[in-house]
């Protein structure tokens, strides 16, 4: 029971971090809560027009001067390592005006959030989703919505059982975006399959001990 | 003389040999008489079987001791670990993805834990039959009844959160296979209106649909022939399709942790109370409460009536089996006993078929006018499809054979119309699967029947049983828990239209 209320706490974490910023919205208009929402996620983004980025440093303390732009849409949002999820993209949903949306090594990131990215399907043009643990080969499917995309960082996504089709399948589905996947081994021979077998176990005795030690 | 050396030379020999205390015995009767049971001459083997059989009967006879003592399991009478308990609160015929659906939805809602006893009744545990197993997998909203669309979406919500949910702490995450691809219903001119409409219901209940002119329909997808395509409609969100097995595995998985109980065995007889009430109008009904279930084991004749106050029929394509032992139906034409469980098994074939040239990744679950449909399989150029025959022609549903001209005569030559890479294709293999279907007007019937207090029925879902399985499962856990619908008004979906024969057809183009 105590193990069920630990991991329903972090659950909790996940979606207060999350939630709906209506109050900053009702106040404020829609674009400085997406704002403020990167912002309390530990992100950084830049304005459109404008040349500096706003970032939240590591003890989560940031310059308060981007309430000095209001209704001035985002640009680019960078929103690594940060654990923003499905009921998150809520925030950001009205951005028209996104070009730039790096997500790279998000754990809340899964194939559902990648479904409903096609609410900037006009104006994305560079996504990185690498180091993502959650995503498969079902939702990257959904990301031929985004006609508009230049740029595709697919690298290093632990879920994906055949990287090397799924590139070229990918490659295929959006013929004008360059996709950029490194730190797959798509070697064919034996001894790259049997390394990448061992690997596999070695991942899942360490993830076996770090469940351990949490525990 | 020499006897007597030899009868020394023996005993000399046995007493070597032997060492218990017996023998010693034994040894002194060498003089007189031989024992009984055994006579010296035999040869060394027989003496040891003799005793390590005296030692297990020693050991056999020191179990039954400890078996008769208070407080061992044993029982004379041999009980069958097989047999469903007997008595329950709540019995759920049928282990679908409905009935297991409803079963973790109860055990979720209990307000104390432990509180219902709740058993899973399926006659058949390797799932031959079931529709469960055997369907395309696949999750729209786009409906025409607004009711539908909440279902669907209500499902799709469920997935997306599904390990918060099933997730069962120590064991793996549940890996689903969503794939996001999103359905494509095409319309010709003639159904372009209906169309439109459902689209602005769909986009009203909050689905994510877009409507698609044929240039924008040959931008995105070059591989279709937008030949006699007017509109077309395509879901961005919350569409696509995943692993049955999966979803019907993790939904028995929680619920059997939360204590629902299994059973394979198949309901052959119910033994109910009948009441006599009277209408307004002065004519008698027989109100049949049930009282007990009797489950009858596989392959045997043995059965176990198990008690309950609340009986559910997901059965399936089999639901109206079960409703006719309750006699539901069985009076007379223009009467409500005269009306039967509408639902009947339907047989619909899925064929998989290769084709190295068709289209990628982004292959969406494309719908025809014509009433084809396919969709990718993997990622290895492999297509599932079928189609729904006319009314005229339905298959014969007594077995699931294939009928392999269907897919020669029907779907080909649709298939390769609509896109001309499937001209070149091969049929790797194909499967048939019921439908439970609902002949009335092709939608679930949720709730309990007038005449029956105590039997709901979630069956009649014409195919997308699976797709609403998680949402059905809620609401029929509220209608029996709390009384009412509170999440999702299904009301309509009741047992009241057959009644009043309002039919409540669904107007998608397929």
């Amino acid at each position: 029971m105590l193990l069920r209320w630990r991991s329903q706490q972090g659950q909790r974490r996940v979606q207060k971090k999350n939630a709906y910023y209506s109050y900053t919205q009702h106040f404020h208009g829609a674009d400085i809560a997406a704002a403020f929402y990167v912002l309390s996620l530990k992100g950084g983004f830049r304005y459109v027009g404008q040349s500096d980025w706003f970032h939240t440093d590591k003890r989560g303390q940031f310059n308060w001067n981007f309430l000095n732009h209001k209704d001035t849409p985002l640009e680019e949002v960078d929103m690594s390592c940060s654990l923003i999820s499905y009921s998150g993209l809520e925030n950001l949903v009205g951005q028209q005006s996104l070009r730039t949306l790096s997500l790279q090594g998000c754990p809340e990131v899964d194939d559902w959030f990648l479904a409903r990215l096609h609410v900037f399907q006009d104006s994305l043009e560079e996504l990185d989703i690498s180091h993502c643990p959650r995503i498969t080969t079902g939702g990257l499917a959904a990301l031929r919505n985004l006609k508009g995309l230049r740029r595709l960082d697919m690298s290093s996504l632990p879920g994906l059982s055949n990287p090397g089709l799924v590139i070229i399948l990918l490659e295929e589905m959006l013929p004008q975006c360059q996709i950029i996947a490194s730190g797959y081994d798509l070697s064919l021979s034996q001894e790259g399959i049997e390394e990448r077998n061992e690997q596999h176990e070695q991942g899942h005795e360490s993830d076996k001990s770090e469940k351990q030690a949490i525990y | 003389m020499l006897t007597w050396r030899r009868l020394h030379v023996k005993a000399s020999a046995v007493h070597g040999l032997l060492t218990s205390r017996l023998v010693t015995e034994q040894h002194t009767w060498v003089h007189g008489h031989l024992p009984l049971c055994q006579s010296l001459s035999t040869g060394t083997p027989v003496r040891n079987d003799f005793f390590k059989d005296l030692e297990a009967q020693f050991a056999a006879a020191r179990q039954k001791a400890a078996d008769a003592m208070p407080g061992s399991s044993w029982s004379p009478i041999e009980i069958n670990p097989n047999l469903p308990p007997e008595r329950a609160d709540i019995v759920i015929v049928g282990g679908g993805v409905v009935g297991w659906s409803i079963a973790y939805w109860l055990k979720q809602k209990e307000r104390v834990r432990g509180a219902l006893k709740v058993v899973v009744l399926e006659k058949d545990p390797t799932y031959a039959q079931a529709s469960t197993v055997l369907s395309a997998g696949g999750i729209r909203q786009q409906f025409s009844l607004p009711e539908n669309i909440h279902l669907s979406l209500a499902s799709a919500d469920f997935m997306r959160n599904i390990n918060d949910y099933l997730g069962v702490l120590d064991e793996e995450p549940i890996d689903l296979q969503f794939n996001h691809s999103g359905y494509l219903f095409l319309a010709s001119e003639d159904v372009a209106h209906i169309m439109e409409e459902n689209y602005s219901t769909q986009r009203d209940a909050g689905a994510k649909v877009s409507l698609l002119s044929p240039t924008q329909l040959k931008e995105k997808f070059p591989w279709i022939n937008t030949d006699g395509v007017v509109l077309a409609s395509y879901g961005l969100e919350n569409e696509g399709w995943f692993d049955p097995w999966t979803l019907l595995n993790a939904f028995r998985r929680k619920a059997m942790s939360m204590g629902v109980v299994q059973c394979c065995g198949e309901v052959t007889d119910f033994k109910y109370s009948v009441n006599r009430a009277m209408t307004t109008e002065g004519k008698s009904l027989d109100i049949r409460r049930i009282k007990s279930v009797k489950v009858q084991m596989p392959n045997s004749l043995e059965y176990q009536p198990v008690e309950c106050a609340i009986v559910v029929n997901a059965a399936g394509a089999f639901s109206s089996k079960l409703a006719q032992i309750l006699r539901v139906g069985s009076g007379a034409k223009n009467t409500f006993e005269g009306i039967s469980l509408p639902v009947e098994p339907r047989k619909r074939f899925v064929y998989v078929f290769h084709c190295p040239d068709g289209p990628g990744l982004d292959t969406p679950f494309l719908v025809d006018y014509s009433g084809v449909y396919f969709r990718r399989e993997g990622l290895g150029g492999n297509y599932i499809t079928g189609a729904s025959p006319e009314e005229e022609k339905e298959p014969d549903p007594g077995n699931l054979e294939v009928d392999h001209e269907f897919f020669m005569e029907k779907i080909w030559p649709n298939l390769a119309h609509r896109i001309p890479a499937f001209e070149k294709l091969k049929v790797t293999s194909a499967w048939a699967g019921f439908y439970d279907y609902n002949t009335f007007d092709q939608n679930g019937i949720i709730g309990l029947h007038p005449l029956i207090p105590n039997m709901y029925f979630a069956t009649g879902f014409s195919g997308h049983g699976l797709q609403h399985s998680p949402a059905v499962g809620r609401a029929v856990a509220e209608l029996i828990l709390d009384g009412n619908f509170q999440t999702l008004d299904l009301s309509r979906f009741d047992f009241r239209r057959l009644l009043n024969q309002e039919p409540m057809l669904e107007r998608n183009i397929v």
